[in-house]
């Protein structure tokens, strides 16, 4: 009997590891965590092949990319062109996503608040520290805003929905980008720090007056209060899946190499102002060729069967025409075998 | 056995005629013996020396490229900004010492109160469960008061604590800029209260433990020559356990010094100086914490690298200190 027991385990072990050992290994982005997780698990049901994916923020997903312990790497921060020649990498949009401002007001339920580019980059600043601002009550007119302090929410880790946001700001106000720019962590003029989308969802859900930034997915699987934005064009829009495609609509992503294209503040009517497209970086000449080749089998599926998927989750699916132009690329630099 | 030897020597007199030789040799495998085991012991402590300097080293060199470009102001500047790589450790040791201070104002009296409650005063029914909780109490991962930081004390320090501070201690002159701001829950004070519960148990286990040698004929003479409690705790408990209840604050303090998860959790992470201990700031453990992993590597790494070696420093210091301050009451004891 303890013989038997014995064996069984030494069975399970041997098969355990040899799972771990097919895996596709990657890390990076915490933003499209949600659907590489579901997309993940209905692979693994298909193919029998599981994905380890490791969200610990961009920053730390090119860092790892670099160092060569993945075999893929995952960034809402692209990578400039330059940087990928020197470095040796192959980058390429994987869905895109909005990043939406949430709130906690007693009695603001979502889509009662408006809130603009520069009013945003204001509170982000300090310049606007209680919600009964004029600033703000122009914009909400019907809403009563009480006399509260705002408690602006933040990252406190290097993200890339920091780096989109940021550039959002950057875009619509100049004292924004002269006094702090836009990276996937910069110098806060004011605010409370907190880890990971799920940490900012977290102190927003839990303190009276706050205002923070995250993912959509995060926004609405915590339930949380979220705010309509003015875009570019002077309209006001409410982060829906056809704003964020509205927006993704306008992107050339024929014409930029490394696929460098930063959807914030794009024109249009429905435009939703913070969208965000989220990469994946992958060596030109890996390693490991298998290890390499399965990823791209993984990646070839999400964008074949996924996009369904990606909707139920409020991601956008890449346009057909995009994800031509990807597999081209593949083609063309990455080897195979 | 070895007795049963013995007696067969010494009843054996051709045995007992070869005990020299015996003698000798088992003296020289005694030797050998014992001189293995100082080496063993040495190597040991050499361990802790190298590990200690290697640890160091490591950090300085890792460090080194943000000494060199900053300079002294590196010490002074609370800027943090990694798009434009300036990059300054003021507010992070600022923080660091600030919460470490709220923690040790608060959990000293206290940890000392109970552990003499516990030794002096308490109904031996009680003494048990007091003990076990207090121990129970050391025994929690400092995550755990991070999560209880963040969901339960952070919310009742936002809608009671603090506004009661800032309409009353902040109309205050004088020290009302202590105690300005708006009441968000997050901030330096959150955290050194949370510190504070945290180093309570050390503070209290290593006294009350200390406390207990107090040989009872010293108290029992006080007693017996007329002296209150208070008088027996003050003149002869304290005095004669002094070395040991220091060590356990220097070990609260330390503990307090380089707490990371639970800080980090509470302090709302802002790297910038406020005068207002109601205000967010950030420690040394939490920015390495928050920032590390996905810190570019260059300025930024050796900056945070910079950060741990301060620490690192501060941790000395504050040994050093505390060693020093030991040997003077020695010497005023005339011990």
């Amino acid at each position: 009997m303890f013989i038997r027991s014995l064996m069984s385990a030494a069975i399970l072990a041997a098969s355990v590891s040899c799972a771990w050992a097919s895996d596709i290994s990657g890390a990076g982005a915490t933003f499209p965590f949600p659907i590489y997780a579901k997309w993940a698990d209905a692979y693994k049901k298909e193919t029998g092949n599981g994905l380890n994916y490791q969200s610990i923020g961009s920053g730390a997903g090119i860092k790892q990319i670099k160092a060569k312990t993945v075999t893929f790497g995952a960034t809402d921060a692209p990578l400039k062109a330059a940087d990928l020649e020197t470095s040796g990498l192959e980058q390429w949009p994987m869905v895109m996503g909005g990043i939406v401002p949430v709130v906690n007001l007693a009695g603001v339920k979502s889509g009662d608040l408006v809130i603009d580019g520069p009013t945003l980059a204001k509170i982000y600043l300090g310049t606007i520290t209680k919600w009964n601002d004029p600033a703000i009550k122009v914009l909400n007119a019907k809403v009563d805003l009480p006399d509260l302090a705002i408690a602006v929410i933040h990252r406190a880790d290097g993200s890339g929905t920091t780096f989109n946001f940021t550039d959002y700001l950057s875009k619509v106000s100049p004292d924004w980008q002269s006094k702090v720019g836009e990276s996937t962590s910069v110098e806060w003029p004011t605010g409370i720090g907190a880890k990971g989308n799920d940490g900012v969802a977290n102190n927003v859900a839990g303190t009276n007056g706050a205002i923070g930034y995250v993912e959509y997915a995060y926004a609405k699987q915590n339930h949380l209060t979220f705010a309509d934005m003015v875009n570019k064009d002077g309209k006001t829009v409410a982060p829906t899946v056809e704003a964020f495609q509205a927006a993704a609509a306008n992107a050339d992503w024929a014409k930029a190499p490394g696929f460098y294209i930063i959807l914030s503040d794009q024109p249009g009517a429905n435009s939703w102002p913070m969208t965000a497209a989220t990469f994946i970086l992958m060596y030109k000449k890996p390693v490991d060729v298998a290890a390499s080749n399965d990823a791209l089998k993984f990646f070839t599926y999400a964008y074949d069967k996924g996009a369904a998927m990606a909707k139920e989750l409020d991601y956008i699916p890449m346009p057909d025409n995009v994800i031509a132009l990807v597999k081209k690329a593949w083609a063309a630099d990455i080897e195979q075998k | 056995m070895e007795r049963a030897m013995t007696a067969s020597a010494i009843e054996n007199p051709q045995a007992a005629h070869s005990l020299p030789m015996d003698r000798a040799r088992a003296l020289g495998r005694l030797k050998l013996a014992d001189g293995g085991f100082r080496v063993m012991t040495v190597v040991s402590a050499l361990v802790v020396l190298a590990l200690l300097l290697g640890v160091a080293i490591s950090l300085f060199i890792g460090a080194w490229p943000a000494f060199q470009h900053f300079g002294l102001e590196f010490f002074v500047s609370d800027a943090w900004s990694p798009p434009k790589e300036r990059f300054g450790a003021a507010a992070a040791i600022y923080g660091t010492l600030v919460t470490s201070i709220i923690a040790m104002l608060i959990g000293v009296p206290v940890g000392l109160g109970i552990a003499v409650f516990l030794t002096e005063l308490c109904p031996p029914l009680l003494r048990r469960p007091i003990g076990v909780a207090i121990e129970l109490l050391a025994g929690i991962p400092s995550i755990i008061y991070g999560i209880w930081g963040v969901y339960y004390f952070k919310p009742f320090m936002q809608a009671y604590v603090q506004p009661f501070l800032i309409g009353t201690l902040g109309e205050v002159p004088g020290v009302g800029y202590l105690f300005a701001g708006p009441p968000l829950g997050y901030g330096v004070l959150t955290a050194g209260l949370v510190l504070a519960v945290m180093i309570l148990p050390f503070v209290t286990a290593i006294s009350r433990d200390v406390f207990d040698t107090v040989p009872a004929f010293l108290k029992e003479a006080a007693y017996g020559v007329g002296a209150t409690k208070f008088e027996v705790v003050g003149n002869i408990v304290i005095p004669y356990t002094r070395v040991g209840v220091i060590g356990g604050i220097m070990l609260a303090l330390g503990r307090a010094l380089g707490e990371t998860m639970a800080v980090t959790f509470v302090i709302g992470n802002a790297t910038k100086i406020s005068a207002s201990i109601l205000s967010q700031g950030t420690t040394i453990s939490a920015m390495i914490a928050n920032q590390f992993a996905d810190a570019d590597p260059g300025l930024f790494t050796a900056s945070l690298l910079a950060l741990g070696f301060i620490l690192f420093i501060i941790t000395f210091i504050v040994l050093a200190l505390a060693r020093w301050m030991l040997a003077a009451l020695q010497v005023k004891a005339g011990i």
